[in-house]
This record gives C-alpha cells, sequence and structure tokens, in this order.
C-alpha cells in the first residue's frame, strides 16, 4: 500500500485534481481517500453529493469516536473509491488540527487501511500547525504532491509544505514525490513551476492545462473521468495518474530562503526588482507631493 | 577566609557541576548577602532553566490554588482536562467554616473533563451548561470562578463571552481566569491574573453585588486582611489580634473569605496585607482607585507581632496604640515562658529555607526569637521587590537562592550542614533521607497556625520536635557502616 498526499494553497484546485487523478487511478486500483479539511469537501465528486458526513461531526453527536463504526463514515463512491472525511470544528472554534489527528487515529484502530494499494490525503491549505502535519508524520503518507500554479503565493504555499517535508523526512520518511501544475494560464508557468521543481530537488510531474470541462464536470459532482472520459482534460488526469503510479522519484525537499524565492518570482517578472520598487514608491510620493 | 568569602566560593563549587550556559545563568541567581547590602543581589523571575529540577508550578496554581481557591463559598471550575484539577485538589490546607457542598466547597473539586470532543470543537457549550449545572446542584454558591487550563488558551475558546452571558442571565457573578500554566515563568503570574480579575470583573459591580451585613455602618477603625490563605488556621489567630487591638476586620480576602467579603473591601480604611507577593496587585489598585492605604505585616514570632501592630496601630488614633501596647503587654509573660522551654533546645541551632509567596523572609524573625540562625534562604517565584524586602531581614553571609535546583539545594545542605531545613514537600524526602531535619513550610508540615501568639507556640514546638528527635541519629544509610 502506498499513502500519497496533496497539498497546496488554499483555493488552488487540490480536491479537483486529487479526485479526479485518483478517479483515473480507480480503474487500476483499489483506493481510499482521507480528507483531511474541515469544510469537508475532498470527496464530492466521488459521491456525487454535498458533502458527507464527517467522523468528527458524528463522534460531536455521539459523544467520542469511540461510538462510532468505521462503515457509517466511511462511504463507497465513484469505482469502489472508499471515501472518508475527517471534518472538523466550524470557523474560529476549537482546533481543527487536533481534529485532523484524532479523526486518522481512528481510522487506523478501525482497520480502515487493510486490502488498499493506495491511500490518498487531502489536506486544508498550508501546514499552519502540527495537526496539519499529521498525514505527514510517521506512518502515515510517504509520498507528497504539491498542487501549485504559476502564481507568486501559491508558490510561497508550496515552498512552506516542502518546509514541513522537510522536517518529518528524517524521523518519518516522508518525501516529495513532485509538484503538479495547475494552470492559471501565467506566462511561462510551465518554465517557471520546473525552475522551482528544480530548486526544491524534485520535478514538475505533471502539467493540467486549464479547461473549463472540469467546472462542468463539478456542477454535477462529478470528476472529468466519469463525465466525459473520452476528453482531452480526461486524458490529462489518466496521464498524471499514471506518472503517481510509476513515480520513482521521491527526493527529502530542499526548500529554498525568502530571498531566493523572491528572486526568482522577479527572474519571471512575477514581482518587479529593487529599481522598479524604488520607481513604484517615488512614483507613489510624486503623486502624494502633487 | 570570612564566612562572606567561604561561602562564595561554596556557591561557585555548587556551580562549577553545570554546562557554561546554565552555569552563566544560575550564577545570577545565587549569592551570599554582604554587610549592609539594600538588596540580596540576585536575578529573579526568570524562566528556570531547562533540565534542573524546579519547585516552581505553574499561573493555573498561582490563581486557583492561592488566590481564588479559598474564596470559600464560590465554585471554582478547573476549565480543561481532569488532572490540574484532580492533582491540585485540595493541595493547600485553607481552612474554612461552613457546610461543605452545602454553602461552601473549599475541599470540592470541579471541572469541566475535557474530552477529544471539547478540543476539536471548542469547550464554550460544555463550560455553559456546566455553569447550569453548578447552579443547580448548589444554589448557595455565590458564584463562579472559571480558571483555564493550557488547552483552553491554545483553542482560543471565548470563555470570556460565556462568562458574560451566564452572569447576566443568573446575576451572579461568572470571573473567568485566562490562567493558562503555559504563561509566565512561574504561579507568579497567575496570583498576578487572578488580582486583575478582580480589579476588572468583580470590583467594578461590586456595589452591586454587596449585600451588607444587618445594620452596617461604615467605621473609621475598618480594615480589610488580604493575603492571608489560612494554611491550617493563619488567619484567625491573625484576625483575632486586630481585633483585639480595636481594628473592625471587614474583610478575610481570601482564606476562609466570602465572595461578600471580596466586594466588602472597598469600604475599609485599610488594607493589611499578609503575602505581599500574590495580592500587592489589588492593594495597589484600591489605593489608586478608592484611596485605600495598604500596609504590610508580619505576625511570625513575638517580635515581629509586637513589632507590626505597633506598625498597624500607628496609622489610627490613640486608643488603637493604646490598646495594641496593652495586647503585646498581655502576651509577653507567655511568650517568654515559650522562649525560656525551647530557647535552650534550639539555641544556635541553623536553618535553610526555600519557600514561595513571603515566607523566606517573614519567617526568619520567628526563627530569631528561639534563638535559630538562618544561614540560606530563597523563593521559588519571588521578584525583585521580595529580595529587595529580604535584605532588611537576613544578616551577613546569608547564602541567597532564587528558584534553587534540587541539585544546588542539595549540595548546598551538604556543605552547610544545616540543623533544619523548611521547604517544601518536594524537597522533604531528600533530606530526610540524609537524615536531615525538615519541615514542610507550605502546608506547616500538617500542622498550624503558625501566625500571631498562638501561632509562635505551635511553631516552637513543631520545630523542636523536628531538630531534637532522637530518630534522627538512628538514621543509617546503606553504604554507612
Amino acid at each position: 500500500m502506498r499513502q500519497i498526499a496533496f497539498y497546496g494553497k488554499g483555493g488552488i484546485g487540490k480536491s479537483t485534481t486529487s479526485q479526479n487523478t485518483i478517479a483515473s487511478m480507480a480503474d487500476r486500483n483499489r483506493i481510499m481517500i482521507v480528507g483531511c479539511d474541515p469544510k469537508a469537501d475532498s470527496t464530492r465528486l466521488m459521491l456525487h453529493s454535498k458533502a458527507q458526513t464527517t467522523i468528527l461531526h458524528l463522534a460531536a453527536e455521539r459523544g467520542a469516536v469511540e461510538d462510532l463504526e468505521l462503515d457509517e463514515v466511511l462511504l463507497k463512491g465513484y469505482k469502489d473509491v472508499k471515501c472518508v472525511e475527517s471534518g472538523g470544528p466550524e470557523p474560529g472554534v476549537g482546533c481543527a488540527g487536533r481534529g485532523i489527528i484524532t479523526a486518522i487515529n481512528f481510522l487506523e484502530e478501525e482497520g480502515a487501511y487493510e486490502d488498499l494499494d493506495f491511500v490518498s490525503y487531502d489536506v486544508l491549505g498550508d501546514v499552519v500547525c502540527g495537526g496539519f502535519a499529521m498525514p505527514i508524520r510517521e506512518g502515515k503518507a510517504q509520498e507528497i504532491y504539491i498542487v501549485c500554479s504559476g502564481e507568486m503565493m501559491a508558490m510561497y504555499a508550496a515552498n512552506n509544505i516542502a518546509r514541513g517535508i522537510l522536517k518529518y523526512a528524517h524521523s518519518g520518511g516522508v518525501r516529495l514525490g513532485g509538484l503538479i501544475c495547475n494552470s492559471r494560464n501565467v506566462d511561462r508557468e510551465i518554465e517557471l513551476i520546473e525552475t522551482l521543481a528544480e530548486r526544491l530537488g524534485t520535478q514538475m510531474i505533471h502539467y493540467v492545462p486549464r479547461d473549463n470541462i472540469v467546472q462542468h464536470a463539478e456542477l454535477r459532482r462529478m470528476t472529468v473521468i466519469e463525465y466525459a472520459p473520452d476528453s482531452k482534460q480526461a486524458e490529462e488526469y489518466t496521464a498524471l495518474a499514471k506518472k503517481i503510479e510509476n513515480n520513482k522519484n521521491f527526493v527529502i525537499p530542499t526548500p529554498i530562503t525568502m530571498d531566493e524565492l523572491e528572486e526568482l518570482l522577479v527572474e519571471f517578472g512575477l514581482l518587479g526588482g529593487d529599481e522598479e520598487y524604488e520607481k513604484a514608491i517615488a512614483a507613489d510620493q510624486g503623486a502624494v507631493t502633487v | 577566609m570570612s564566612t562572606v568569602e567561604e561561602r562564595k566560593a561554596l556557591v561557585q563549587e555548587v556551580l562549577e557541576a553545570y554546562p557554561a550556559k546554565a552555569k552563566k545563568s544560575r550564577s545570577k541567581h545565587l549569592n551570599v548577602t554582604e554587610e549592609n547590602a539594600s538588596d540580596c543581589g540576585v536575578k529573579s523571575n526568570k524562566k528556570s532553566v531547562p533540565g534542573v529540577m524546579t519547585t516552581r508550578g505553574c499561573a493555573y496554581a498561582g490563581a486557583k490554588g492561592v488566590v481564588w481557591g479559598p474564596v470559600k463559598d464560590m465554585i471554582h471550575l478547573s476549565h480543561g482536562p481532569v488532572g490540574c484539577g484532580y492533582y491540585s485538589w485540595s493541595g493547600r490546607r485553607n481552612y474554612y467554616v461552613g457546610t461543605t457542598g452545602v454553602d461552601t466547597f473549599g475541599t470540592m473539586q470541579f471541572t469541566s473533563d475535557f474530552q477529544e470532543r471539547d478540543i476539536v470543537f471548542g469547550g464554550d457549550k460544555k463550560l455553559t451548561k456546566l455553569l447550569k449545572e453548578v447552579d443547580e446542584l448548589f444554589p448557595l454558591s455565590q458564584g463562579t470562578t472559571i480558571e483555564s487550563e493550557c488547552p483552553v488558551g491554545l483553542i482560543g475558546d471565548d470563555i470570556e463571552a460565556v462568562a458574560k452571558k451566564h452572569a447576566k442571565e443568573t446575576n451572579k457573578p461568572v470571573v473567568p481566569v485566562r490562567c493558562e500554566g503555559f504563561r509566565g515563568v512561574s504561579q507568579s503570574l497567575g496570583h498576578h491574573i487572578a488580582n486583575d480579575t478582580v480589579r476588572d470583573w468583580v470590583l467594578p459591580k461590586a456595589d452591586e453585588y454587596r449585600k451588607l451585613p444587618e445594620g452596617f455602618e461604615p467605621g473609621p477603625y475598618d480594615v480589610n486582611i488580604i493575603g492571608d490563605y489560612n494554611i491550617g488556621g493563619d488567619a484567625w489567630p491573625s484576625r483575632r489580634l486586630l481585633e483585639a487591638i480595636g481594628l473592625r476586620v471587614i474583610c478575610q480576602f481570601s482564606g476562609d473569605g466570602t465572595f461578600n467579603e471580596v466586594v466588602m473591601t472597598p469600604l475599609a480604611k485599610m488594607n493589611l496585607i499578609h503575602c505581599y507577593r500574590s495580592m500587592n496587585y489589588i492593594c495597589r489598585f484600591m489605593e489608586e482607585k478608592y484611596e485605600i492605604p495598604w500596609l504590610e505585616y508580619n505576625f511570625f514570632g513575638p517580635s515581629q507581632i509586637a513589632k507590626s501592630l505597633r506598625k498597624i496601630a500607628a496609622q489610627f488614633d490613640e486608643t488603637i496604640q493604646a490598646k495594641a501596647e496593652q495586647v503585646i503587654a498581655e502576651h509577653q509573660e507567655r511568650m517568654d515562658q515559650i522562649v525560656e522551654k525551647y530557647r535552650s533546645r534550639l539555641e544556635g541551632k541553623e536553618v535553610m529555607m526555600m519557600v514561595g509567596g513571603l515566607r523566606p523572609r517573614h519567617v526568619i524573625p520567628a526563627f530569631e526569637d528561639l534563638g535559630m540562625k538562618v544561614i540560606g534562604t530563597g523563593y521559588e517565584f519571588g521578584h525583585g521587590d521580595d529580595y529587595k524586602r529580604t535584605a532588611d531581614y537576613v544578616g551577613e553571609g546569608t547564602v541567597i537562592y532564587d528558584d534553587v535546583s534540587g541539585f544546588e539545594f542539595e549540595e548546598l545542605a551538604k556543605q552547610m550542614k544545616p540543623d533544619l531545613i523548611a521547604a517544601g514537600i518536594k524537597e522533604k524526602y531528600v533530606f530526610q533521607k540524609m537524615a536531615l531535619p525538615f519541615r514542610q513550610m507550605h502546608s506547616w508540615d500538617y500542622s498550624g497556625p503558625y501566625h500571631g501568639y498562638e501561632g509562635f507556640e505551635v511553631f516552637a514546638r513543631d520545630m523542636d520536635m523536628a531538630i531534637n528527635n532522637p530518630t534522627w541519629g538512628l538514621v543509617q544509610a546503606p553504604w554507612q557502616d
């Protein structure tokens, strides 16, 4: 069994990318998706539902996770992919990080990890605290795929996640499997992400182009694989799925400093250099004095 | 070499065992007093060195265990997982009068017993429910304080909002105390936080909450006893003494005190403060806000009792002053008898002390009244102002150790060979196994009271019992022949 995890900046398309990829992988593998986001939207395309009942929601209702049965929270979706969501508190209350720890411990104790080829974790936004790092800690995900795009904040997040992986790489054996570029149609995007990947010591495992068919499928709560299996976009996800299945390139990432990252962004024109910065400031001050 | 030089060398020797960084930081906390010094010359109220044994507690311990806990007719809620409440349950011997479980709750333990669910989803709902249950089960409770434990601060629960809402609904005080244990370097910050909750959550509504005793008229001799926690009944002889000199004690905050007494405090003419470290904050506030002056006193041993009574009486008129002299005179004979009885057995005996609060300085004169000598003293969680005050109490050559580590205390004791160690429960058995007489000075070793004239009798007897116990001569360590 291989345990993989998708990380990336909030809104980058982790859940969409991961579910589409897994939908394709499911043709050849037995898979479980573990959603690690209080929003619980990591399995909706597989289940064709708004949001499934989460471990923590039910545990809160009953009293404790000990009062739950696995089959109440583990549902079978598209191509028998097993789907489970950790869930978590409403925004601004409690500790979502601890929730993920609780949920994963529950799944392990209940034997949810048996008879599988892949377990896939879909984790919220950034590695903000120990709880969100749970899937990359000892005995959990061994391969991390960072979903990113050629936008500045997405790359900041990717670098941060690489730092999180590095922290646990030696104790838990987690490795970076590659960057998935989920295109935002930014100039020189492929080149930029490939350069970032190289700096982090990894690969850009696949470039997923932008296509409205993804949105059409999502409206129907489906993956593109299911909604339009013969489309160009379905081929892209299948290509990514096969690359992940055959991936052998697992590395301990070499995150770069903020300065290096900013230089990279300047080099690719996403961020102005010092000269332009000073010009812009001077222009603003000029405007004020006038 | 003089004693000072000898002991300074000893301190250096003890420090040698530490790695460079720890040695550097600990060296600032150890000193030997020199003649006529106005300060003890040690750093204090700093983070303990990781890896050494410290006796310190946490902010929760200071807020719940010390300041709020003894207010006997309120329910003090340990808000968080069960351990903090369970292991601090009745840890201090704050004696009180009342029917436990009916109108007083001092020896009971209330906790919200956090579970995984409360961490993940937040504990505010549980707290709301708990406050309701407490009111239903204990209708005579005069209010609730919520002492938050670490996780509550980590997950960002809004206990203030819950407290406000419940107080409004029930018209009873609900005081949220943000005393998460990770805050600060010791229990000392917990005292401060608890004092601040009195300032922010209680005193602004004091007029509304106050129930004046029938026929109560404010008088010129009204005083508050602040910061006497009534360990083994300490506050009672203190109160009797103040009453004997003609003062009226309208509040004991907090030993054997009630919530109503807390809200009576602004009516007094003077705050008499026993434990300066834990309650000076609220005294300073009342001075600023209500212009109530405050005065420290020391009721350990006849010399200090007389001195303190005169100091207090001097703040009032001649009637009080005359009564103070009368009270001192009345007790003189009995005190002389006690000193005579024990002095021959205790004369010249040397003591090393290490406690919290005010005892590392305040108890010194009581030992001296018995002819004993304190050769080393230090605070668990004292601040600079404590060490400044201590300079008035100690003689030349006294070893001062702030937040002393287990290793330092043991080594110093081995070299200085005191006849008695007066410290806390964590040190007790270490020293007793070294065949050193020991008194546990946090709880008076299940004895007391030690305050006031009657307290001195008990104190003298206990010290004699410890030091002159024939058992010590029979102790033989396994490595001795």
